[in-house]
């Protein structure tokens, strides 16, 4: 119990520490992929060093709801993660039903990230929150049909059982409906970190951003925040899907934590190949594409259903 | 074993449920074509299960398949999608949204409806029945839901895909000479509905196939006359 617990704390605080380079593998597989040489991996440690070094301009038209989103959507993104069952072990403070709790945590810090959008005025940065807005309501019906899948199939109502609670025997058992559904969980992964075939996170062309369109209006340390907050996203997404698709019984103790940042990484670079041979979707088709998402981890539950 | 025809039975009804939501004919073109060549693998796979290896019937079966399905009704229809220059369906009469939600409905219901038959007899997967009867149910969806002729073509191809699957899942006895039959049937009449489609798009301008219910064997005019 006590070495569970000290490996849990390990891999929270490597989280926090190891986030930033995830986008820099991602970015560096991208490069190599198309023959160039890229930034460093470290780059976004680089970044969040000059911009928490600098001061804050604000517009004169905005309010208090500026400063703050950073903060809260940050903040709530923390208290989230405290439900995470980092490499293979329970979280201490795993309760029924927090699954929800971690996926409305993150939605209120979209929500005042969308706020803040709104409150600078600016008609990009209004178009980027109504674009978010739209896609994530569509995302979350995908998450909570996947969250559903994971339910009957655990029987488990926290996020550690549900991440936690099936072996290698649920592979062997319906390993139909876990492809079905780790296909469905890399979708949702894509779209809500903005990743490439929903938003182009390298675009400097304000019509097309969704994410990046919303920030505009930002600088210094809040930007340093905000490019935090999207990196620690993007590594508990990554964390919820290899959670989902290694089994849990295999990986104990000291070797689930290397496991767990070894897959990290490969996460990354395979994000990294995504992006590279997949181009942007029409807006039109995302949602199309959302839907799918829904769909597909529907038909892993009739199978899931069909086996049982 | 089990698991690989699982997951064969999976990536046709995969496919078959991608049918309902690709706007683009060359897409909608491949994804049948690989629902063919599955379908002429499966039989290679269920007789590892019974017997030692696959008999010379089943073997050549399974090559005349992926033959006939994989490549040479593929190259048909893409021949007479660029004759008939079509590339998209444009305005199906069900928008693609819905059309996957229907096609999830139809899943739902073939699965429920395969749980009330009685399972007498050989089966060669649980899944079989009910895969086969979501992709016969999508087939028609296809057929009634889309405008173009080229694609009610693709429904009908993917219903006789369903049915052919229903025949190999059941291990029907004679299900060989039956197929051979109906691959007949089927090239037939891919061959017919490429030249029907051509001629159609020759004389009209489009493929819409709705818009046949205009054709009357006297035009108004004359009749008023």
């Amino acid at each position: 119990m006590k070495t569970s617990f000290f490996i849990w704390l390990g891999g929270l605080i490597l989280s926090l520490v190891l986030c930033p380079l995830l986008p820099g593998v991602v970015n560096k597989v991208k490069a190599q992929m198309v023959g160039s040489q890229g930034a460093s991996i470290w780059q976004l440690y680089y970044d969040l060093f000059k911009l928490f070094r600098k001061g804050s301009v604000y517009s004169h038209t905005s309010t208090w709801i500026l400063p703050l989103a950073p903060l809260v959507s940050l903040a709530a993104m923390l208290i989230g993660m405290l439900f995470i069952p980092f490499a293979f072990t329970d979280s201490p403070f795993a309760c029924q039903g927090d699954v929800v709790l971690f996926f409305y945590l993150l939605g209120l810090g979209r929500m005042l990230s969308v706020l803040a959008a709104l409150d600078t005025g600016s008609s990009f940065a209004g178009m980027g929150a109504s674009r978010e807005m739209q896609f994530s309501t569509l995302t979350e019906i995908g998450i909570f049909c996947i969250v559903a899948f994971l339910v009957l199939m655990t029987g488990h109502f926290s996020l550690s059982g549900l991440l936690n609670g099936f072996g290698t025997s649920a592979w062997s058992f319906s390993a139909a409906a876990m492809l079905l559904v780790a296909v469905a969980f890399f979708i949702v992964l894509l779209s809500e970190n903005c990743r490439v075939p929903f938003d182009d996170p390298d675009t400097h062309l304000e019509l097309t951003m969704i994410h990046e369109a919303m920030i505009l209006d930002y600088g210094g340390p809040d930007l340093g925040l905000i490019h935090y907050a999207a990196a620690l996203k993007l590594w508990l997404f990554a964390s919820i899907w290899v959670l989902i698709l290694l089994p849990a019984d295999v990986f104990r103790g000291l070797l689930g934590l290397l496991v767990y940042l070894a897959a990290q990484l490969l996460v990354g670079v395979l994000l990294g190949v995504t992006e590279s041979v997949t181009a942007r979707f029409r807006f039109l088709k995302v949602p199309q594409i959302l839907l799918s998402v829904p769909s597909l981890s529907l038909i892993a539950i009739i199978l899931l259903l069909v086996f049982k | 074993m089990n698991d690989l025809i699982e997951i064969l039975l999976l990536c046709f009804l995969l496919c078959s449920f991608l049918l309902t939501c690709s706007s683009r004919l060359l897409h909608c073109i491949k994804l049948v074509a690989v629902q063919g060549i599955l379908l002429g693998l499966l039989p290679l796979v269920l007789s590892d299960v019974g017997n030692s290896g696959p008999g010379l019937g089943i073997l050549f079966l399974s090559i005349i398949n992926v033959v006939i399905k994989g490549a040479v009704l593929p190259y048909l229809l893409i021949r007479t999608m660029h004759q008939a220059q079509v590339r998209r369906e444009l305005e199906p009469m069900v928008g693609y949204a819905l059309s996957s939600l229907l096609a999830l409905l139809l899943i739902g219901g073939a699965f429920w409806f395969s749980r009330q038959l009685d399972g007498t007899g050989p089966v060669a997967s649980r899944l079989a029945a009910p895969v086969a009867f979501s992709t016969i149910l999508i087939g028609l969806f296809l057929i009634i839901s889309r405008r173009k002729a080229l694609t009610q073509v693709l429904g009908f191809l993917t219903f006789e895909n369903g049915i052919a699957l229903f025949g190999v899942g059941m291990m029907l006895e004679h299900g060989a000479i039956i197929e051979l039959g109906i691959l007949l049937d089927v090239f037939v009449l891919v061959f017919v509905m490429g030249i029907a489609v051509f001629q159609i798009s020759r004389e009209f301008q489009h493929i819409d196939a709705d818009r046949l219910n205009s054709l009357r064997d006297c035009p108004k005019e004359s009749a008023a006359e």
